[in-house]
């Protein structure tokens, strides 16, 4: 049975017992009329079978498919002959996919040697696959079997099911509020690793502070270039730019919309402004891309071109016009928070005191809310670097270190996808080094992050 | 000294009230750039999308005569196979009996779409009487053909890709009325194809269905679940704060680092299988579960403790408090929230690129393992190909995309405005 169906069978075993515990609990009480003498009702007894039938055979079925693959092949790998074995792991990956292939087709007869082998392999791979799946469905209904089977032993008169119920639900609940610890352990060691492993065959700091980036590796080491150059600074410089430009736009525009729509729009300006910020806010990233690549970065080549200027096609400046453009609402309700904020009588004691709308916005408003702006300022950085879509489709491949931004830049993003879109080896410089910028990306933006909470946390402290 | 200044005040009160004019003018004006992107925005998106709303036919008299299909019986089977291009090609020829010489024929033969001989083919097999007959059959015409209608008004000049002779030719089906312009309704029930004008959206929309469906499962209880633990359970001790400090850092990591995740762990670790929307939902659900989770935590805290309060004095344990009186309560905040996150996922494209959704694929998938593709990565996909008419495509396939989103925010809002009740 494939785990698909299995699950839907467990599900229907565990609605089988909960109806079998209630059936025993009755049982154990003597009868439905001395239901009464039960500690807790029937269908806490019910439920308590159900979630003994469901939650161990769930996970077992959970650790069997994680490590179901790499058992198997271990498993075939075993049974090779010794000079296959003996292979490179990248050959050996190569010579297993072949062998799957093989055993997904119609195996006929195979008159040559070498394929002799494999098509002994693949029939090995098939039978293995066959086994693996008849012991999954065995195991799992030993496990669903045997645990019914020993709660309901444990069934008295006096047993708090409710009880047990409840701790098995707590802890059920506890296992969920962790998956976003074991997401962040995740996202950490498996960018860690990959980095590590980048890092023993490119120094750190050619990496941090090489000028050379072209990571086509050769495919022969006698090639020309065959090293690839990993030097990431001309990354980091377009991402900072473009990153720059975008706030440029985005800051003096959503700062102002943020103190207009709070300080002086009527209440029915702000009622189609709101959604048309929610509106600008839930676009995708791709359409901003699609805008970038085919209207805006035309529109900037053409003013360019006739103010006499000679403007790349995918120049830094297009795509940080419209990452700008992503990030304004973004800006525009954090600073809203921060303004809305300060206490009123701040800014009623300013008026009061004669000094114009602007003046107290100016000198009252903006400095008393100016923690929680440049929080806001820094969790929009953080999300224009770690944009990915716009620059992916509007700005460059080639890495030129460069500050001029009607030339094409390129960004860390836009490597980290195109190093690991199609086809390659897992383990070659070229793919190890789209995690190394990665683990980069995300100490920045977690960085950036913890900086900008802290602002914001330290400055409402003082007004609460 | 008195007077000194308030002469200072009057004086300077010209150039203050200017001041004050000026930085509400730099407010007003900042609002309405934004409003004006929005317009250009959309705009532009539904002027590049309506070519591809339409999408030209041409009126050929397909003549089925048995030596060109190269079958002698009526046979079912053996009508499958036959040769319709030659039959297509053959029936153009018949209709233009002036073009002569390879290279003319040849570049006439192109003005159809490669679909034209399958629609041949249909037509015949729906009604096999018609062998040995003339039978007049509407096929698609090529994507430059139908680009150069659309933006060409007159025909006497040359197209993108349109020579003198082949605007000739098209000018005469026109003007017999043999070209029709018809709804291109199968954008929607066609996949992804190379030639512009047969490629559509359905194996994308099936693929995002796919995903959201998987990331919709594993989401909203896992949520939901967390977000109850946190708000009425956890002690508040290290382990909860570290918890919640993950959670929230979660929220602003950038997707792309998702990405790596899934390709790092669940593809190659987990040896789950490539471009699947079951891998695709399982990234998207741990990108989306923070901002599940935070919104839940907030409507579960909007609960009043005196809910808690009277059901825990007439007894109700802490699990039934919780199950039975707090989280119905918070549903409605709960479910806005997950719409919400949704929309966000729906939208995502980075992750899925890494993981492999990237592929060309013309199958609709039919299920969570079939290799697939979802919307913004096809809209990606379009917007790279070189091709004019997949302009249109791909504006046409962002409307589709936005539509959703609308529908899924409205969804959302509604829900909010009508469910929402204040304590």
């Amino acid at each position: 049975m494939t785990s698909s169906t299995l699950i839907f069978v467990i599900l229907f075993l565990a609605l089988f017992s909960y109806w079998y515990g209630m059936h025993r609990s009755i049982k154990v009480a003597g009868g439905v009329t001395k239901v009464k003498q039960l500690v807790s009702l029937p269908r806490q007894f019910g439920l308590l079978t159900a979630l003994w039938c469901g939650i161990p055979a769930l996970i077992v079925l959970l650790l069997w498919t994680v490590f179901e693959a790499t058992v198997i092949e271990s498993l075939l790998v075993a049974k090779l002959p010794q000079n296959i074995q003996e292979m490179t792991p990248s050959q050996l990956g190569l010579y297993l996919n072949d062998i799957k292939i093989m055993a997904q087709q119609n195996l006929g007869e195979v008159t040559e040697t070498s394929e002799q082998i494999k098509h002994f392999a693949a029939l090995e791979f098939q039978q293995l696959n066959l086994n693996a799946a008849w012991l999954k469905s065995a195991i799992i209904f030993l496990v669903c079997l045997s645990c019914v089977m020993f709660i309901v032993s444990r069934f008295r008169l006096d047993y708090r099911a409710r009880a047990a119920t409840e701790k098995i639900t707590l802890k059920v609940l506890m296992a969920c509020s962790g998956i976003a610890v074991l997401t962040t352990l995740g996202i950490v060691l498996s960018v860690l690793f990959e980095s590590i492993n980048f890092f023993s065959e490119v120094s750190p700091v050619e990496f941090l502070f090489g000028t050379e980036w072209s990571p086509q590796t050769a495919l022969r080491a006698d090639q020309v270039a065959s090293s690839g150059a990993f030097g990431a600074v001309p990354l980091f410089v377009g991402t900072l730019l473009i990153t720059f430009i975008a706030m440029l736009m985005a800051v003096p525009i959503g700062l102002m919309t943020a103190i207009y729509l709070s300080q002086y729009a009527s209440q029915r300006l702000r009622t189609v402004a709101k959604p048309m910020l929610e509106i600008l806010a839930g676009i995708p990233t791709v359409v901003y891309g699609f805008f970038a690549a085919l209207t805006v970065a035309p529109f900037v080549r053409d003013v360019g071109e006739s103010l006499g200027l000679n403007v790349a096609s995918e120049s830094a400046l297009a795509a940080g016009i419209v990452m700008g453009v992503m990030i304004i609402p973004f800006v525009s309700s954090l600073s809203d928070d921060a303004i809305n904020a300060v206490p009123k009588t701040l800014k009623e004691g300013s008026l009061g005191m004669g000094a114009t709308m602007s003046e107290t916005i100016r000198h009252v408003l903006l400095p008393a809310a100016l923690p929680g702006i440049v929080g806001a300022i820094l969790l929009a950085v953080s999300r224009a670097i770690g944009e990915t879509m716009i620059v992916v489709m509007a700005a460059g491949m080639a890495a030129n270190l460069t500050v001029n931004p009607l030339e094409s830049v390129t960004t860390v993003t836009v490597q980290i996808v195109t190093l690991l879109t199609g086809d390659q080896e897992f383990d070659s410089a070229k793919t190890l080094a789209a995690f190394a910028l990665g683990l980069m990306l995300f100490v920045t933006t977690l960085a950036l992050n913890v900086v900008a909470l802290k602002v914001v946390r330290k400055y409402r402290e003082q007004y609460d | 000294m008195n007077r000194t200044t308030t002469e200072k005040v009057v004086k300077s009160l010209k150039q203050r009230h200017r001041k004050e004019k000026l930085f509400k003018a730099a407010g007003f004006a900042s609002v309405c750039f934004g409003f004006l992107l929005v317009l250009t925005l959309i705009s532009d998106i539904v002027i590049k999308a309506t070519p591809a709303f339409h999408q030209h036919w041409l009126k050929l008299e397909i003549d089925y005569q048995q030596e060109w299909l190269g079958v002698d019986s009526l046979d079912y089977e053996k009508l499958e196979s036959a040769d319709y291009r030659k039959v297509l090609r053959r029936s153009i020829l018949a209709m233009m009996p002036e073009v002569s010489g390879r290279q003319d024929k040849r570049s006439l033969y192109k003005l159809v779409s490669n679909n034209a001989e399958f629609t041949v083919r249909d037509a015949l097999l729906k009604s096999p009487e018609f062998i040995g007959k003339k039978k007049n059959v509407w096929v698609m015409l090529d994507d430059d053909v139908d680009s150069y209608l659309k933006e060409n008004t007159e025909f006497s000049q040359t197209g993108i890709r349109i020579s003198e002779k082949q605007a000739g030719w098209i000018e005469q089906w026109y003007n017999n009325g043999l070209i029709d312009k018809q709804w291109n309704t199968e954008f929607l029930t066609s996949g992804d194809s190379r030639e512009p004008e047969l490629a559509g959206v359905r194996g994308a929309l099936t693929g995002t269905m796919w995903t959201m469906l998987v990331t919709l499962i594993l989401s909203f209880p896992l949520g939901v679940a967390a977000a109850l633990y946190l708000e009425e359970f956890a002690p508040s001790n290290r382990f909860t704060d570290f918890i919640e400090v993950n959670i929230n850092n979660l929220a602003a990591v950038p997707s792309i680092v998702f990405g790596l995740l899934g390709l790092a762990v669940i593809i190659n670790l987990f040896g789950m299988p490539r471009s699947t929307p079951l891998v695709g939902g399982v990234v998207l659900t741990l990108m989306t579960l923070p901002t599940i989770i935070i919104a839940s935590r907030a409507s579960i805290k909007a609960v009043p403790p005196s809910i808690r309060e009277a059901a825990l004095g007439l007894g109700a344990s802490k699990m039934q408090v919780a199950f039975g009186h707090v989280l119905p309560l918070a549903m409605p905040g709960i479910i806005t929230g997950t719409i919400i996150g949704m929309a966000q996922a729906l939208g995502e494209t980075a992750p899925l690129l890494m993981i492999g959704m990237v592929a060309f694929i013309v199958d609709v998938p039919m299920g969570v393992t079939d290799a697939s593709t979802v919307m913004p990565v096809q809209i990606y996909l379009w917007a790279d190909s070189p091709e004019r008419a997949f302009l249109a495509k791909t504006s046409a396939a962002i409307l589709v995309l936005l539509t959703f989103l609308m529908m899924m925010n409205t969804l959302a809002a509604t829900l909010r405005r009508k469910f929402e009740k204040r304590f």
